[in-house]
């Protein structure tokens, strides 16, 4: 087994770890909520940049799926059913896999503009339905949403009192979301995500299932953001439509586009740090203006992303360089 | 029965009929070729065998079994593999990454082992990676494994995608106009392939607008003109042909 390619793994973790020790010897434990928010909004980022950088399908729908997962698990913790949210977990990952999978089958045949413009259509729609539906209480949301309890002593929740946990609850699921995600990439299945993406025709060609493989990247990722919507609504006690809003599927995209695209790892840091930065208000009113204006720019002037894979290679060769030269002089 | 077939396969684009009533037969382990005038249809015709387009009628079939109404992924598992006209190699990929995507039917990794990492899905993972090593290692670019293939000079992409379409070890392969655009070293280079690929015991469907190399190397050839098979036979017997020299003369 391939054990290097688990390092920057293991360096995440070091990072959560250290960041939650700074964060609480400093007396600063708020800051956790919000990195805890954005570690549930890079569940979509990361199966997003697989999607897009990978296969090089778009998809400006996919807050239609984080909000399906938590109004899902809203509606069901709550109100009439109060079913058990590992219950209401399922049924959302089940919902999730059903339409993702309807959805996909006729939308992926088309390419370019006009898979984006149906993505978008379809996160129309579910935005539309979540805010004129009573279930899903139009747009007021759905609050009072209970605490998921994971293991006894450990639930998934809002207040003081749990925020460490809930921030090593939160990066645990991301990281194990990256080490599949590593794992799947650096695979067969990968490959041929890949060659989609490098010549669609030469792909079907030497046997690969374009639209089985497309199909399928599309799922999964819908599932890994329906899985943060799901949690996320916990954690805050709530969902409400801006969760499904157009705006939230194009800030999606223009971050898996500053990630560089086909870099999960780009994907993961612009995805915990603009996040961080909306949540904590510093781009106040000017926040849904300041992600579309980043997509356009990207769009102009990146159309491959900014952090590309190329670039990191380029500069881990420099510092090898610098290494190797620092090294030769003693 | 014959070994490959394809049996009075038309197709038409609006008014034009590319591919016209095209009947022949492909004997194994032999080079067969197919030429004719730009436009003739030959292109259309392997996009047909290979699945990107479907007849409008006729019938392919291989070893009996009929592959018309199967699409392009499921014919290369049958065991066709092809290049293209102008080379369609992967991009965003090195050429190592391009031959292993060859060995994508020779594999078998699904999504689920692939997300979980299982022991065989990286011992399969390696044995890819060995094998594709090695058949750069027989091609002679071994020392090109990790560059980016688009990026490469036309000649050396040319190698690779033979290298991709070779990895699929396939019992048909589907070469369309492998000299084209090559110097006449590099051509030498692609001769020598073809016939030691043949002597591995994959049969080889070419088409090539280079005479010397088509006469050469051919066991056998089918002449297309306006969608029309109009001749088929030794290369002896179609250098005689009366139509094929007047279609060959009137081209010119
Ligand atoms: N997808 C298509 N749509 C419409 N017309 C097409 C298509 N593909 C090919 N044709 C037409 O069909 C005819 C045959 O084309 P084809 O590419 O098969 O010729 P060819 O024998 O391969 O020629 P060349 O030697 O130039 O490669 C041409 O007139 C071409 O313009
Ligand atoms: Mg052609």
């Amino acid at each position: 087994m391939n054990i290097r390619q688990y390092i920057p793994a293991g360096i995440l973790v070091a990072v959560v770890v250290a960041f939650q020790l700074a964060v609480v010897l400093t007396g600063q434990d708020y800051l956790l909520t919000q990195l805890t928010m954005s570690a549930y909004y890079a569940l979509v980022i990361i199966g997003l940049s697989v999607l897009m950088g990978y296969a090089g399908q778009i998809s400006i729908g996919h807050a239609a799926f984080f909000a399906i997962g938590g109004y899902t698990a809203a509606v069901l913790t709550t109100g009439a059913f109060r079913l058990s949210p590992w219950l209401s977990l399922a049924v959302a990952v089940a919902i999730t896999v059903v339409i993702a999978f309807l959805i996909g089958i006729p939308i992926l045949k088309l390419k370019g503009h006009y898979l984006a413009m149906a993505t978008l259509s379809f996160g129309v729609i579910v935005y539309r339905i979540v805010l004129g539906t009573g279930v899903f209480g139009e747009a007021d949301g759905i609050s009072d949403v209970p605490g998921f309890t994971l293991l006894p002593g450990l639930t998934v929740t809002g207040g003081a009192a749990s925020r460490v946990e809930n921030y090593y609850i939160a990066w645990f699921l991301v990281t194990l979301a990256i080490i599949l995600l590593i794992n799947l990439i650096n695979s067969r299945v990968g490959r041929a995500l890949r060659s989609i993406h490098g010549s669609e025709e030469a792909a079907n060609a030497m046997g690969v299932n374009t639209a089985g493989y497309k199909l399928a990247i599309f799922v999964l990722s819908a599932v890994f953001a329906a899985v943060g919507g799901v949690f996320l609504t916990h954690y805050t006690g709530g969902i409400g439509p801006s969760e499904a809003g157009v705006m939230k599927s194009v800030r999606y995209v223009a971050i898996v586009a500053v990630g560089g695209m086909a870099n999960i790892w780009g994907a993961l840091v612009m995805g915990i740090v603009l996040n961080y930065l909306s949540l904590r208000g510093y781009f106040g009113t000017y926040d849904d203006i300041f992600f579309g204006a980043i997509l356009i720019i990207i769009m102009l002037f990146y159309p491959d992303g900014i952090l590309q894979r190329k670039t990191l290679d380029d500069l881990r060769s420099l510092a090898r360089s610098l290494v190797a030269r620092i090294r030769g002089r003693r | 029965m014959s070994f490959f077939a394809v049996e009075n396969l038309s197709r038409a684009f609006g008014g034009l009929q590319a591919v016209s009533d095209v009947s022949f037969a492909v004997r194994e382990h032999s080079i067969h070729a197919v030429i004719g005038p730009n436009g003739a249809g030959k292109t259309t015709l392997f996009n047909l065998i290979a699945g990107s387009l479907a007849p409008d009628s006729g019938a392919i079939r291989l070893n009996g079994d009929p592959l018309q109404s199967l699409p392009p992924y499921k014919i290369a598992r049958k065991g066709i593999a092809r290049t293209f006209q102008n080379v369609k190699l992967f991009r965003h990929m090195s050429v190592l990454e391009n031959v292993m995507l060859g060995r994508h039917v020779r594999s078998r990794a699904g999504f689920g082992a692939a997300l979980l990492n299982l022991p065989h899905t990286w011992r399969e993972e390696r044995s890819i990676r060995q094998r594709s090593l090695e058949i750069l290692d027989t091609l002679g670019i071994a020392d090109l494994a990790d560059a980016d293939a688009v990026s490469l000079a036309f000649g050396k992409q040319r190698i690779v995608e033979f290298a991709r379409a070779l990895a699929t070890e396939p019992t048909l392969l589907l070469l369309d106009e492998p000299a084209a655009g090559l110097n006449m070293h590099e051509t030498d280079e692609i001769a020598r392939l073809i016939a030691d690929i043949r002597a591995r015991g994959i049969t080889v469907l070419i088409i090539e607008h280079d005479m010397s190399l088509i006469m050469d190397i051919s066991d056998h050839i089918a002449v297309l003109s306006s969608g029309k098979k109009i001749a088929e036979g030794t290369p002896a017997e179609i250098q005689r042909n009366r139509d094929v020299i007047a279609v060959y003369l009137g081209e010119d």
